[in-house]
């Protein structure tokens, strides 16, 4: 039992192999990448392995503090370098092979001319809250 | 309204319900009936015989069950002219639920869950708040997992090993929110181990109660990670440290040695120790050694390789550790736990920023950054 995110780029990635922009596919193309996406997720509640997942904004906010009394820098000098995240997942599965089997059948997910995406997803697991009592041998 | 005592009953209810002939699946739905009826009624009315009376009540919710489904009336029938029988003694049927709730056809998570609801008598939402997760999502893993064994035949004992590694895996989840998963494992072994005669079951019950019995000790109030020679034993739990040697002392008594007694053993010569310095490191070497002729797991080995380290000197843990594989989970800390006893501060600190990188937890990994930042602290010198 453990949990990872899954996570959609939209830049930061490598492209995609049937890499063709969503505004030139067709509205049926589109429909069938969004039900894809939903039915993955309702089968991932049925079979206990669905923690949560969201869409995002393509843009957003680069913020950082500026000193005392002064408002917080947004953005800056880095517009064409920063990544930016389309959407995520969170699985709660009994492996590791597990998380990337269900990445490769979230990639498959189709694109334009109905034929898969092959989208590259980011698969990274979380960070335990406690650690397992049995290792306090450890240093 | 006694909590406590509605979750101990749950277990021997729907073994009850399932030897009368109920499908397991279907038991377990209605003794949840029969619970949530309990904590109406009994307030005002208590039960002179709590089990009776929810042996009853399921009884009654089940056959109401099996009647509304039409498609069942021939097996309603068969069991509506059966006389029901009066509570059966108890014991052997919750046995039998650790052994459905734990079967090999369900998946690690899956057996858990099942062993929480069904043995443990937790709701569902309690489950899924320990481990994190919407409720839909565990009520889905628990019904898959109650449809894997509903055909599962309920008159043979199944492997024990299978059901300790279901409660090891318990424990092992800590607690999080207002389940203490660690105290639900030692109150199920506990349980377990009163209604079977096996060493290894007292094993596995020693060892959970000596690893608890440091709990308190082994963080800090921020929960940073105390490492075991600087845990202060003085808030070290000595009565359940007792409790766990008696048990332990009588299972190894008994001449039939498994994994978990000999873990409980090291765990036992840490316990025993006053002081971190007179740790019986050869003793535990040697546990050690019987540890990886039972299992042959690499983690035993690398544990192997720190208590060589204590016993002869780093240099020979070292050597040790040498002929293991390097991409074994927290290998990389051993080895900078071992380069620093010996002397190697920049090795070591190199190797526990490294360690860091690749821990699998929070607690951890700030432990072991913190080690390196540490010795480089020191290398540069007084602090500016």
């Amino acid at each position: 039992m453990a949990k990872y995110l899954l996570l959609k780029h939209y830049r930061g990635a490598p492209a995609a192999v049937n890499d063709v922009p969503m505004d030139q596919w067709t509205p049926e193309e589109i429909s069938a990448h969004i039900q894809y996406m939903r039915d993955f997720a309702e089968r991932l509640e049925k079979t206990g392995e669905y923690v949560d997942g969201q869409a995002l904004a393509p843009e957003g906010s680069w913020v950082r503090y500026d000193g005392e009394g002064r408002p917080p820098v947004t953005d800056g000098p880095f517009a064409e370098t920063k990544d930016l995240i389309a959407g995520w997942m969170v699985i709660d599965v009994d492996s590791h092979e597990r998380a990337v089997e269900l990445a490769g059948e979230l990639s498959a997910a189709p694109g334009a001319g109905g034929e898969p995406i092959h989208e590259w997803l980011e698969v990274r697991p979380f960070l335990t809250a406690a650690p397992s009592t049995t290792d306090e041998c450890h240093p | 309204m006694d909590e406590a005592l509605l979750r101990s009953l749950t277990p021997s209810v729907i073994g009850v319900l399932v030897r009368r002939g109920a499908d397991f699946a279907a038991a377990e739905d209605a003794v949840q009936d029969a619970l949530v009826e309990a904590v109406r009624v009994w307030p005002a009315d208590p039960p002179r015989d709590a089990k009776g009376w929810l042996v009853t009540a399921a009884w009654r919710k089940f056959l109401d069950a099996t009647r509304s489904d039409t498609a069942r009336r021939r097996r309603e029938d068969l069991v509506d002219e059966e006389p029901a029988p009066g509570p059966a003694p108890g014991v052997d049927d919750t046995l039998q639920l650790y052994f459905l709730c734990s079967h090999p056809s369900l998946t690690a998570s899956s057996a858990v869950a099942l062993t929480l609801r069904a043995v443990g008598g937790l709701t569902t939402r309690q489950i899924a708040r320990a481990y994190l997760v919407p409720e839909a999502t565990m009520a889905q893993r628990i019904s898959r997992a109650k449809r894997t064994v509903s055909g599962v035949r309920f008159d043979r004992p199944g492997d024990v090993a299978t059901v300790l590694r279901v409660l090891y895996l318990v424990f092992n989840e800590g607690y999080s929110g207002d389940i203490d998963l660690a105290a639900e494992a030692i109150r199920l072994t506990r349980r377990l181990s009163a209604s079977i005669d096996h060493p290894e079951v007292a094993g596995l019950l020693a060892l959970m109660l000596l690893h608890h019995a440091r709990r308190s000790a082994r963080t800090t109030p921020d929960g940073s990670l105390v490492p075991l020679a600087e845990q202060d034993r003085g808030r070290w739990d000595t009565t359940m440290i007792a409790e766990g040697v008696v048990i332990l002392q009588t299972a190894l008594s008994r001449d039939r040695l498994g994994e978990f007694q000999a873990q409980a053993a090291i765990a036992a010569l840490h316990a025993d120790a006053p002081t971190a310095e007179e740790t019986d490191w050869v003793q535990i070497v040697e546990w050690y050694d019987e540890l990886a002729l039972l299992t042959d797991s690499p983690v035993v080995r690398l544990n192997r390789a720190v208590a060589v380290g204590q016993a002869d000197g780093p240099r020979a843990g070292l050597a040790a550790l040498a002929a293991l594989d390097d991409s074994l989970p927290r290998h990389t800390a051993v080895a900078a736990y071992l380069h620093e006893r010996d002397g190697d501060l920049p090795t070591a600190a190199r190797l526990y920023a490294e360690a860091a990188r690749k821990a699998p937890n929070l607690a951890e990994r700030d432990h072991l950054t913190r080690q390196a930042a540490r010795l480089n602290a020191d290398r540069r010198g007084p602090a500016r």
